[in-house]
């Protein structure tokens, strides 16, 4: 969160990624980036020099195009990767990154254009090709055999063999040495169901290495990482460029972009845009062409104004040990309230306790005066709650049903006549509803969330929710991978909630809209409140050091 | 970071934890327990000799579909599949003096040639399931539960025809009747089963291949995340078909030792036999889930099962409530694993 912050003049490859963090230095805002932004671009020695043209790129994507029944998904795009640099590739969600990519790997197949691996013409059938021609994906959803250890996970595929056994030793010799070299403290024997997210991805990234992975693609690597593993992260994807490998970083943080990107490829619509020297482009001129216009505001103008307390929560203590204790605060009529926090800050299950989604050994919560006492999430939903949850597809959607069933599904008991039947009539007004208010960008009702994009999934979601009538709103990282676009209807849907006196609680791990759209911040620090600062008054500063407060 | 004060706490917890996760352990001994205090008897050579017996052929159809079970599928046609190997077998190994013989005029046979003759049967039977659920992507539950009926109907017709009709195939060769009713002689107090051995043997050679080898390893990713499997490089489509042939294989064998251990074979032997064997895998600590499973868990798994039916009937209770206690022992298990993998 540190350094998200940290507006950068600077991202020249192989600077060290520690948080060197000025306590003077004041939060920069996006609206008003400091002007040495922009500087000269000094070109690294280890880089090739331009004359070389056949040397020039590792891989090159050549006018790739690609469209589906209906959908141009790709159109003459471009991406050009030198070796031994960090590619940033940006666009919002449905820019054609994911399908450029599936591209690359041949789990697509392309209508035109050529790919150029070193030079030479090639086209992979399956991911397995691209691994064995030193192409290697780190995926956004870590695809790891989770039952079996860290070395099964490694050498999945090619164990190697002694006789016609699997050669133990040589497996656990080889990860060790791959691990050292990466500088990962892990044991190659643990379990991968032990792991936290971070040191899954860093087996990933040691099972790409190990591959001899001269490309290594990492599909928004950092999504939930916390500070000092994105810190660790960065530090393993320089060690990598300075052995001539090349990142394909595809990332929604603007923040990470300027920190570790050399070069920066943007998407729109489809199309290519443009490539640029990380530095010598600013953000707001990176958001700019990927909307296609320039975005000035990453937040709309703050209209809210909290009223009288609407809900209170008194000494909340989970019944899991392990959890928060005695989390004690206010909410106010119209107020959005954020809850900021490491990874591990307790700060989910906080929420689902309010909801009733979680047992709690003690506490009180009061809601326009009386005491009321969420036993169950259908009784949360009763007191007039909604929880819009943190990990959409496991735990938000109905991937496989349709807009329709999941706009309704939260509110069932109201479109129930008195024999027990369903009103469609009613349900498809309400779908209706959400999806012109929520602006849900889709064919049908009848459509299949699956096949939407995460923001229009995000705002089926909310729509559902509000259909509840809730008057208390829990927003559990509502913005978690969806595109900038996206991201401002959902704050300004938040500002609507407000101002009609609505309460809403987002829980974030991104300082910016913390910081933009919020009226109070509550700050957790492993299962306490380390404090709650007012907005307009805190800085990032002092949320971060609140936020280690109990480490 | 925690505060000592809730340490104590948390350990008392992780006990109560641990005796939970371990629970269906705890009935099970109680259960043991009970049968000897009322019948001390019950602890004898020879019946453990019995157990281990009639637990043998059941091993090796758990192990069969265990795998299966690992690389996160089922099968429900294991009953059926041994009950057409068992008929197949026997119809080839009837005694020539045998009054009723299916094939009149078949001269004596090596036992080779009849197990080896159901087993590629069983195998055959089997990769279509595998093919069914790998390239077809039918679930393997609907695929297997498909196969379970048209493989009775073919046992069926192979079974009842001219000129006996339905009659039981037996008057089995001496020679294959001892194939699974034989024992080895060790020294003056014991004679070790055959079948026992039979089962050992298959246990080794399946907990390498499932530990030790590229087959095994596979068969445990595909299971455990079948894109992780795919985009790593392993072929899928031929992991599956080892697996679902190796349980092929196991059914045939074991299904050749239960009609020679039987004596005689219908079409209705081995009837429910999936259920059993898939009860014993769950109870052992396989999960439907997949990916998860052991050889000891499965020999457990099978073991309980075959001491609680042996020891009930020991002390007499009425064999119908011994299948109350066998499902109640299976639900308990089932909630005990998802309890394990679902907390909150």
């Amino acid at each position: 969160m540190t350094e998200e912050f940290k507006p950068q003049s600077t991202s020249a490859p192989g600077t060290p990624v520690q948080a060197a963090l000025d306590p003077a230095e004041k939060p920069a805002t996006f609206e008003a980036l400091p002007s040495e932004e922009i500087v000269i671009p000094v070109l690294d020695g280890e880089k090739p020099p331009a004359n070389a043209p056949e040397t020039q790129y590792i891989l090159e994507m050549r006018n790739i195009s690609k469209s589906f029944p209906g959908v141009q998904a790709l159109d003459q795009v471009n991406l050009n990767i030198r070796p031994g640099t960090v590619h940033a590739l940006l666009g919002e969600n449905g820019a054609g990154k994911s399908t450029l990519m599936k591209v690359l790997f041949g789990i697509y197949k392309k209508d035109g254009g050529e790919i150029l691996l070193n030079g030479k013409p090639v086209e992979f059938a399956s991911a397995k090709e691209a691994l064995d021609n030193g192409v290697s994906m780190v995926h956004q959803e870590l695809n790891q055999v989770r039952t079996t250890r860290i070395v099964d996970n490694l050498w999945l595929g090619r164990f190697p063999t002694k006789g016609p056994f699997v050669d133990e030793d040589k497996m656990y010799r080889d990860t060790k040495v791959a691990f050292e070299g990466l500088g990962i403290p892990l044991d190659p024997r643990a379990k991968v169901s032990s792991l936290s997210v971070s040191e899954s991805q860093m087996v990933e990234i040691a099972k790409a290495v190990s591959h001899d992975a001269k490309i290594i693609v990492m599909d928004e690597p950092t999504s939930s990482l916390t500070e000092k593993e994105v810190d660790h992260l960065f530090q393993i994807i320089n060690h990598l460029r300075e052995q001539g490998t090349s990142v394909i970083y595809i990332s929604h943080k603007m923040e990470e972009i300027k920190k570790i990107a050399d070069d920066v490829t943007i998407l729109r619509d489809g199309r290519y845009v443009a490539t640029h020297k990380a530095n010598e482009v600013s953000i707001d001129a990176i958001i700019g062409m990927m909307v296609g216009r320039p975005l000035e505001n990453r937040f709309p103008p703050k209209t809210n104004h909290p009223g009288g307390p609407i809900l209170e929560v008194e000494n909340f203590t989970s019944a899991d040990q392990r959890s928060f204790k005695d989390v004690s605060f206010n909410l106010r009529k119209g107020e959005i309230l954020g809850v900021a926090g490491l990874v591990g800050s307790q700060r989910t299950e906080l929420m689902e306790s309010i909801f009733g989604a979680r047992r709690i050994e003690g506490g009180k919560l009061t809601k326009n005066g009386s005491v009321i006492v969420n036993k169950d999430p259908q009784t949360a939903i009763e007191n007039g709650f909604a929880l819009v949850t943190e990990e959409r597809r496991a735990t938000g959607i109905f991937a496989l049903s349709t807009i329709l069933f999941n706009s309704i599904i939260a509110n069932i008991a109201d479109y129930q006549n008195r024999f027990g039947f369903l009103n469609d009539h009613k349900m498809g007004k309400d779908t209706a509803w959400s999806i012109e208010n929520l602006d849900i960008k889709t064919p049908s009702q009848k459509t299949l969330v699956q096949s939407l994009s995460g923001g229009n999934q995000q705002k089926v979601i909310l729509g559902r929710w509000l259909l509840t009538q809730p008057q208390i709103l829990l927003l559990d990282e509502p913005t978690r991978g969806i595109d900038v676009g996206a991201k401002f209807e959902i704050y300004q849907l938040m500002l609507n909630l407000a101002n009609e006196e609505k309460a809403v609680i987002m829980v974030s791990s991104e300082m910016p809209e913390l910081l933009g759209i919020t009226d109070r911040i509550m700050v957790m620090s492993n299962g306490r409140v380390a404090g709650i600062v007012n907005t307009a008054e805190t800085t990032q500063e002092e949320i971060l050091t609140l936020a280690a407060k109990y480490l | 970071m925690e505060t000592s004060a809730s340490r104590p706490k948390r350990g008392s917890n992780q006990v109560l934890e641990w005796i939970l996760n371990n629970a269906i352990i705890f009935v099970l001994l109680v259960l043991i327990i009970i049968i000897i205090a009322l019948e001390p008897s019950f602890i004898s050579v020879i019946n453990l000799r019995n157990i281990l017996a009639q637990a043998s052929t059941r091993l090796i159809f758990a192990l069969g579909v265990g795998g299966i079970i690992i690389a996160k599928g089922t099968d429900l046609s294991l009953g059926r599949q041994v009950g057409l190997a068992a008929v197949i077998s026997a119809s080839l190994m009837q005694a020539t003096d045998y009054a009723y013989r299916m094939y009149p005029n078949l001269p004596e046979l090596p036992i080779f040639v009849p197990v080896l003759a159901v087993m590629l049967i069983t195998i055959f039977i089997s990769a279509i399931n595998g093919f069914v659920v790998a390239k077809l992507k039918v679930d393997p539950f609907v695929a297997t539960l498909g196969m379970q009926v048209i493989v009775y109907g073919l046992t069926s017709i192979y079974f009842d025809r001219p000129p006996y009709g339905a009659q039981p195939i037996g008057g089995l060769a001496k020679n294959f009747a001892s194939f699974a009713q034989g024992y080895i002689k060790i020294g003056a107090i014991a004679n070790l089963p055959l079948l026992i051995l039979y089962a050992t043997i298959i246990t080794v050679v399946i907990w390498a291949l499932w530990n030790k080898t590229r087959f095994g390893k596979n068969m445990y990713a595909v299971g455990g995340n079948i894109e992780a499997a795919t985009v790593s490089g392993v072929n899928v489509f031929k992991s599956l078909m080892l697996t679902y042939m190796l349980a092929g294989l196991l059914y045939g064998l074991g299904g050749a030792l239960e009609a020679a251990r039987v004596g005689s074979a219908t079409n209705n032997t081995g009837n429910g036999y999936e259920l059993d064997a898939i009860a014993a895998c769950i109870v052992g600590g396989l999960s439907f889930n997949g990916g998860i499973g052991t050889v000891p868990g499965i020999i457990f798994g099978t073991l309980i099962f075959q001491v609680i039916a042996y020891g009930l009937s020991f002390i007499g209770v009425n064999p119908y409530l011994q299948y109350i206690v066998k499902g109640l022992i299976i639900i308990i298990a089932v909630a005990i694993d998802s309890r394990k993998y679902h907390k909150k």
